[in-house]
């Protein structure tokens, strides 16, 4: 089994984010980055699929320069081999767009499944996996927390909400979006980290994936993005204080005039 | 990128052994103190990450690594836990090391391959009740007898010693010629007359395997004698000269963990109406630690940079180790002051810091007698 696995380096957790005077984006020279946490269970389990049923792992990532230590990362830890999408000449943080170069990457590749993790611990759409799929017009099912393989396809185990879940057949290929916390992830042995350097990371730019600028410029796909900023606080809570009657005649007076709800 | 001092790889094993160290090491670490149990788990967790054999070549079953990467894998796991650093650095350092140097292809296939692999825990058995870094005092002694040797004798502090499947072990040959009568042999487990005592009640590193050995008409196939006959007493040395780095890069950890335990706690606890951390009497302590932390650390690297470079290291590594031991004498005391009473009791993992940092200053070489390899070292360059 051919498995592409679509991983992000993200801020590191807790990290103090700092918007640009711009509000254009986050000052990103301050921050520490790892890898998305979710895509570390999308890797493992590829790896689990890998070692269980033979076949490949191929790393799939995106991003700036630093990211290729997120991909050595997971050669480390047992992927035959990674594709890295230099993205130096265009930045989105639109799921569509990413989708779109993402899936110029992985077509070529024709593998039998591609997992992705659930959602970014940075911007935290939950999209970019789901509109691959469509990009790359292959089933797909999210939120998965266990894979079967049958004999003409897979089984998954998927979360629904208040702690039910949902088996599902689906032929292959497929996509499925991986949850957090579902096996234990292995660390990198030596030997792993020591072969890591040996591995082929085949570095991708646009034109290589058939794309232009116009491809992945901004607004291109909709989403106008306009800045960024810390929400403001606009809720807040009074907590009227008198009598019973005074407090209903005070409630009755904000309702009507000041929330307009009557 | 951010300037890095370490190779790639370095980096790779430092972070993962920080992050292995820290999610299944450092849990178990107060526990283990307690009752003394060594998790035999951990030992053969880290032997699946390679962790064994890291300066061996990969022929002989290890990482293919280098005394840098042992140092920096030793300052975490000593971040963690002391005594499975100690573990961890005797292991390599003391017994497979010796093997691996001085011993014959035929010994590296059959001991070290196993000990690089993890497959088999290594201990050394060079300090006797009534000889420690004076070796010529040494009572233990080897009588060929055919294609055996036959050794008697006591030895003390063996790390390891109830977990090791091979220890390398001094005895004397030649008794009439002081150190230039011993000689180091492989003994393995289990060999009748080799003596597993009862483990040591320690003041620090209590998880630790230390038992004395006691050494009864043990017959050792001649094959074992590691290198050649009366060449122990050098062995010993250059072996004890790497085993300082890996003691000088457990202290920098044990330090380190102190450090950052107390600088958070000066973050946290208010006195006087301010946090510890703004009154200069605790800034001043915890710019001490930063600075003597930074200083060791980076003469243990470079100790470890001159040994893989093949240079001459041994007053470098003696120097290394007696600063860093020094520095995290200093720096676990003080993080116990910066904490107060909370400090003192084991309810905090700083007391423990400084029970396991007292061993750096005795272990491989106490202070004293590393003084006196420094000054030997450059008192012969004015010689």
């Amino acid at each position: 089994m051919k498995i592409i696995v679509c991983m992000k380096q993200v801020p590191v957790k807790d990290s103090l984010l700092k918007i640009k005077d711009d509000n254009s984006w986050v000052h990103e020279d301050e921050l520490n980055y790892e890898i998305n946490e979710s895509d570390h269970y999308a890797l493992e389990t590829a790896l689990r699929l890998k070692e269980a049923h033979g076949g490949e792992v191929v790393i799939l990532t995106m991003g700036p320069e630093r990211v290729k230590e997120a991909i050595k990362q997971g050669l480390a830890k047992g992927a035959d081999r990674a594709l890295y999408i230099n993205n130096a000449d265009f930045t989105s943080i639109d799921p569509m767009t990413n989708a779109k170069v993402l899936a110029a990457a992985i077509s070529p590749e024709t593998p039998d499944l591609v997992l992705a993790g659930l959602q970014t611990d940075d911007n935290g759409s939950g999209q970019t996996g789901v509109i691959l799929a469509e990009n790359l017009g292959l089933p797909h099912t999210s939120i998965v927390m266990e894979i079967e393989k049958l004999d003409n396809g897979i089984k998954v185990k998927r979360e629904l909400e208040s702690g039910w879940f949902q088996w599902i057949e689906l032929p292959l290929p497929a996509l499925l979006t991986i949850q957090s916390g579902i096996n234990q992830i292995r660390y990198a042995t030596i030997k792993g980290i020591m072969m890591a350097k040996k591995k082929e990371v085949k570095e991708l730019a646009l034109s290589d994936l058939g794309l232009s600028g116009a491809d992945v410029a901004a607004g291109s796909t909709g989403l106008d993005f306009q800045k960024v900023y810390v929400p403001e606080k606009t809720k807040q809570a009074l907590i009227l204080e008198g009598d019973p009657k005074d407090v209903a005649e005070q409630l009755a007076d904000k309702l009507k005039n000041e929330a307009k709800v009557f | 990128m951010a300037y890095s001092e370490l190779t790639e790889e370095q980096t790779m094993l430092r972070d993962m052994v920080r992050e292995f160290a820290k999610n299944e090491i450092e849990p178990l670490a107060a526990e283990i103190d307690e009752t003394c149990a060594y998790p035999i788990d951990n030992i053969r967790q880290m032997a699946e990450l390679g962790l064994l054999g890291i300066p061996f070549p990969e022929k002989y079953g290890g990482a293919g690594m280098d005394t840098m990467s042992l140092a920096l894998a030793l300052e975490e796991i000593a971040k963690a836990c002391g005594s499975t650093c100690l573990s961890l650095a005797a292991h390599t350092s003391l017994c497979a090391t010796p093997i691996y140097l001085f011993g014959s292809e035929e010994q590296k296939q059959k001991y070290l391959v196993p000990l690089a692999s993890g497959a088999a825990i290594g201990s050394f058995c060079l300090s006797e009740p009534g000889s420690g870094s004076d070796a010529g005092a040494a009572t233990t002694v080897a009588v060929r007898e055919g294609e055996h040797y036959v050794l008697n004798g006591n030895k003390l502090w063996v790390t390891n010693a109830g977990l090791a499947d091979t220890f390398v072990v001094f005895a004397k040959t030649d008794p009439e010629q002081g150190v230039r009568g011993i000689s180091a042999f492989i003994v393995e487990k289990g060999t009748e007359g080799f003596i597993i005592g009862k483990k040591e009640d320690k003041l620090g590193v209590r998880a630790s395997d230390t038992r004395p050995v006691s050494i009864e008409g043990c017959r050792v196939p001649k094959e074992n004698l590691l290198g050649e006959e009366n060449k122990g007493f050098r062995q010993a040395l250059v072996t004890l000269d790497g085993g300082r780095i890996g003691i000088g890069a457990m202290s920098v950890g044990l330090a380190q963990a102190a450090m950052e335990k107390a600088a958070a706690y000066s973050q946290e606890r208010e006195a006087f109406g301010s946090l510890i951390g703004d009154f200069q009497a605790i800034k001043w302590m915890l710019a001490d630690m930063a600075t003597e932390i930074h200083a060791g650390r980076l003469m243990v690297h470079h100790a470890a940079r001159l040994r893989d470079a093949g240079q001459p290291y041994t007053k470098e590594a003696a120097m290394a180790k007696l600063f860093s031991s020094e520095a995290a004498m200093r720096a676990t005391k003080n993080a116990i002051q910066i904490f107060g009473g909370y400090g003192y009791t084991r309810d905090y993992p700083v007391e423990r810091y400084w029970r396991d940092a007292k061993l750096t200053v005795i272990g491989e070489g106490t202070s004293e007698v590393l003084r006196l390899v420094v000054s030997r070292e450059l008192l012969k360059e004015f010689a």
